[in-house]
């Protein structure tokens, strides 16, 4: 989407949200929500952006908005959506709308995987949006499925034997695409412009559309607050998040960097982090990088792109 | 103009399920309930419904998108059966927070574990709390009937309730019994349109659904709830009114058969209720003065009505299919003894926890409660104020 195009967007997710400074959820849904060109109904899982923007008597939604709880919003939105063409089939409505549901990685990697799954299999044109920023932010940082190896959280703290997180995250992206919707995709926001165009794509999909967003959380990440867009860039040049998208099967991938970074570069200005550089724990940030230049490799692979 | 068919419970709410034709139904198949949404699934696929189907992946999703569809601005149902009931729980309480009228037919069946597919209150009875109007039905009549007066409790402006209407499993939702299913469109004018006040789906007036509410609106919005589920009472009687106009079958909070001189009398809900009233034919044939309270409307509870038709009974049995654990009777017998000590009623009351996991309970075993409350009366004693009946020992 050109810059001027976007300037023309209007803003439909206002300010006076809660949500902390830094938060990156909240320029992330300002963007998608401007990239709809409908009127929509927006659900929210219970988490970060649902309880800083919808405190009773207050709402920073310009749109409809339904939260229902925790584990449940592609299932709430996909029953919004089934009414919306039910009601529409009979002609008791003539209006256009969108559906999008927004959940953190604690409601999509986690709690609500079954319910996104069964959303997305049933073929509902819907959007669902997820903001994953790692971890459990809104209960005070505990590891989710999508927190990287080695980070520090609360239920995965690091201590005396324990170097934080063991996993490696779940590449939910990847499983979201087996469900062979037509549109799915993996972007970031310092490229502001790709996330509008993602989401006017996924708007645009007829039936299921799929975003994962990586959205910095400075206090979960340790990281200092101004840095919160940078950071998604930093986590693009070094391939821990890679951005592609994958629409009717076709991968295509949406940014390579110029010169691939180390992983420390990431994991270093992140507090969360601090301890695998100690004495003792390089092996880890070895593994780490092993492990993200693999996946880096399987999805030039995936999109076609040279090694 | 009504007709007589032969229906199975779930053939005939499927049947009310058509004739209400719901904008949105979401469900999911559990024993004992799955003939219904079988039988309504084919009513979708051959078009004589304008319902959209919306077949989820589990209980949780069944009632979570029903949330979704019913705050739209669309009339929403499901239907389920015990684990899941217990499943959708948490949800439960949403849909009722919200104040969504959606109408949930509940197959009754024993909670797990250890897993039991049959008959008992246990799903039902826990669900008791959670906000939602309860109805009871006898058999498949009554369960047919409560289904369409259900839409039009739920919806009144009064009320914006959900409601869940009961049947026992296998034995109302799997015999075939002879009923009367009104006219397609009798049902379609009793139930009319669905005309909600804010609704999702409304790019004129947006709204926001179940938004964080916290220590300074929570307790108003609770209380508003509670008013409504007080006001709900006088809508369930008012329809009642309207439907026998229709139908000129009578429904009220609860039935009473030969209670007026009753010196014993049983209560009991769904399809024990049947068996019970043959008990009562038997004894007031060889002139004991035995009577039966039937509760259709459990939840709202019409205690004072309940308290009132109970007051000159001497001894009274509640059967209670349902242990809850309480050590202190079932969930019925505390309800009922409650109301008979607000009056200072001189009425004995014993609890039976009967039938649990589909266990019969039949018309001599019945009739053996009866003859346990005459000992009470003659003797003044309560030997056992709480009873496991027919459980070996």
């Amino acid at each position: 989407m050109k810059l001027k195009e976007a300037a023309k967007t209007s803003e439909r997710f206002t300010g006076g949200h809660r949500l902390c400074s830094g938060c990156v959820a909240g320029p992330v849904t300002n963007l998608i929500m401007r990239a709809s060109k409908n009127p929509a109904v927006v659900g929210a899982a219970t988490g970060c952006l649902e309880v800083s923007s919808s405190i009773y008597p207050y709402t920073a939604w310009k749109d409809s908005f339904i939260h229902n709880a925790f584990e449940n919003s592609a299932a709430t939105v996909s029953g919004v959506e089934a009414a919306y063409r039910s009601l529409k089939k009979q002609g008791k409505m003539e209006e256009d709308f969108d559906f999008i549901a927004f959940g953190g990685d604690g409601g999509t990697y986690d709690i609500g995987f079954q319910s996104l799954s069964g959303a997305m299999e049933r073929g509902h044109d819907m959007v669902y949006v997820c903001y994953d920023n790692g971890a459990y932010m809104n209960t005070g940082i505990q590891r989710s499925s999508a927190t990287p190896k080695g980070a520090n959280t609360t239920t995965s703290p690091a201590g005396k034997v324990i170097a934080g997180k063991q996993q490696y995250r779940k590449e939910l992206t990847d499983i979201m695409a087996a469900h062979n919707i037509p549109y799915v995709a993996q972007i970031s926001p310092f490229k502001p412009q790709e996330l509008m165009k993602a989401a006017q794509k996924a708007f645009e999909t007829k039936g299921p559309a799929f975003l994962n967003v990586l959205a910095t959380c400075p206090r979960g990440w340790r990281s200092r607050a101004e840095k919160g867009i940078e950071l998604t860039k930093v986590a693009a040049d070094t391939c821990v998040w890679p951005m592609f998208e994958i629409e009717n099967g076709e991968w295509k991938l949406l940014y390579k960097p110029r010169k691939k970074k180390p992983v420390e570069e990431w994991l270093r200005q992140q507090g969360r982090f601090k301890h695998l550089f100690k004495r003792g724990n390089e092996h880890i940030i070895e593994d780490i990088q092993e492990h993200t230049d693999k996946r880096w490799n399987y999805i030039l692979e995936r999109c076609g792109e040279r090694q | 103009m009504s007709s007589k068919v032969a229906l199975t419970g779930n053939e005939a709410l499927a049947q009310a399920m058509r004739q209400i034709n719901p904008d949105v139904v979401a469900a999911y198949p559990i024993t004992p309930q799955t003939a219904m949404v079988q039988t309504f699934s084919q009513f979708v696929a051959d078009g004589e419904v304008d319902t959209e189907y919306v077949t989820v992946e589990s209980e949780h999703s069944a009632m979570s998108a029903t949330v979704g569809a019913s705050a739209a601005g669309s009339r929403a149902m499901t239907a389920t059966a015990a684990n899941g009931l217990a499943l959708m729980w948490e949800i439960l309480y949403i849909a009722s927070g919200t104040r969504l009228p959606i109408v949930m037919p509940v197959v009754n069946r024993a909670l797990s574990g250890p897993i039991n597919i049959h008959c008992d209150h246990s799903d039902a009875m826990g669900a008791r709390d959670s906000g939602w109007i309860q109805l009871y039905a006898e058999n498949a009549q009554e369960a047919y009937d409560n289904a369409i007066q259900a839409i039009r409790i739920s919806e009144h402006k009064d009320v914006l309730l959900p409601t869940m209407v009961n049947l026992d499993g296998f034995i109302t939702s799997h015999a075939v019994e002879s009923l009367e299913i009104l006219a397609d469109e009798d049902v379609k004018e009793f139930v009319g349109e669905y005309q909600p006040e804010n609704y999702l789906l409304n790019a004129d007036n947006p709204i926001a659904i179940g938004p964080l509410d916290l220590q300074d609106f929570y307790f108003e919005h609770k209380m508003q709830q509670a008013v409504a589920m007080g006001d709900a009472k006088q809508v369930i009687l008012d329809i009642a009114k309207e439907y026998k106009e229709l139908t000129a079958r009578e429904y009220g909070f609860f039935e009473s058969y030969k209670l007026d001189d009753a010196e014993v009398a049983i209560v009991a809900l769904n399809s024990t209720a049947g068996t019970a009233k043959a008990a009562v034919n038997n004894l007031r044939e060889a002139g004991v003065k035995a009577g039966l309270l039937k509760i259709r409307v459990y939840r709202p509870f019409p205690a004072e009505e309940i308290a009132d038709a109970l007051k000159d009974i001497k001894a009274v049995a509640v059967l209670d299919r349902a242990e809850s654990f309480s050590t202190n009777g079932g969930p019925v017998f505390a309800d009922i003894r409650s109301v008979l000590y607000d009056i200072k009623a001189n009425v004995e009351v014993v609890d039976y926890i009967y039938g649990l996991g589909g266990r019969d309970i039949k018309v001599e075993e019945i009739e053996s409660i009866f003859n346990d409350l005459q000992e009470i009366i003659k003797t003044g004693q309560v030997e056992n104020r709480i009873t496991h009946f027919g459980v070996r020992q």
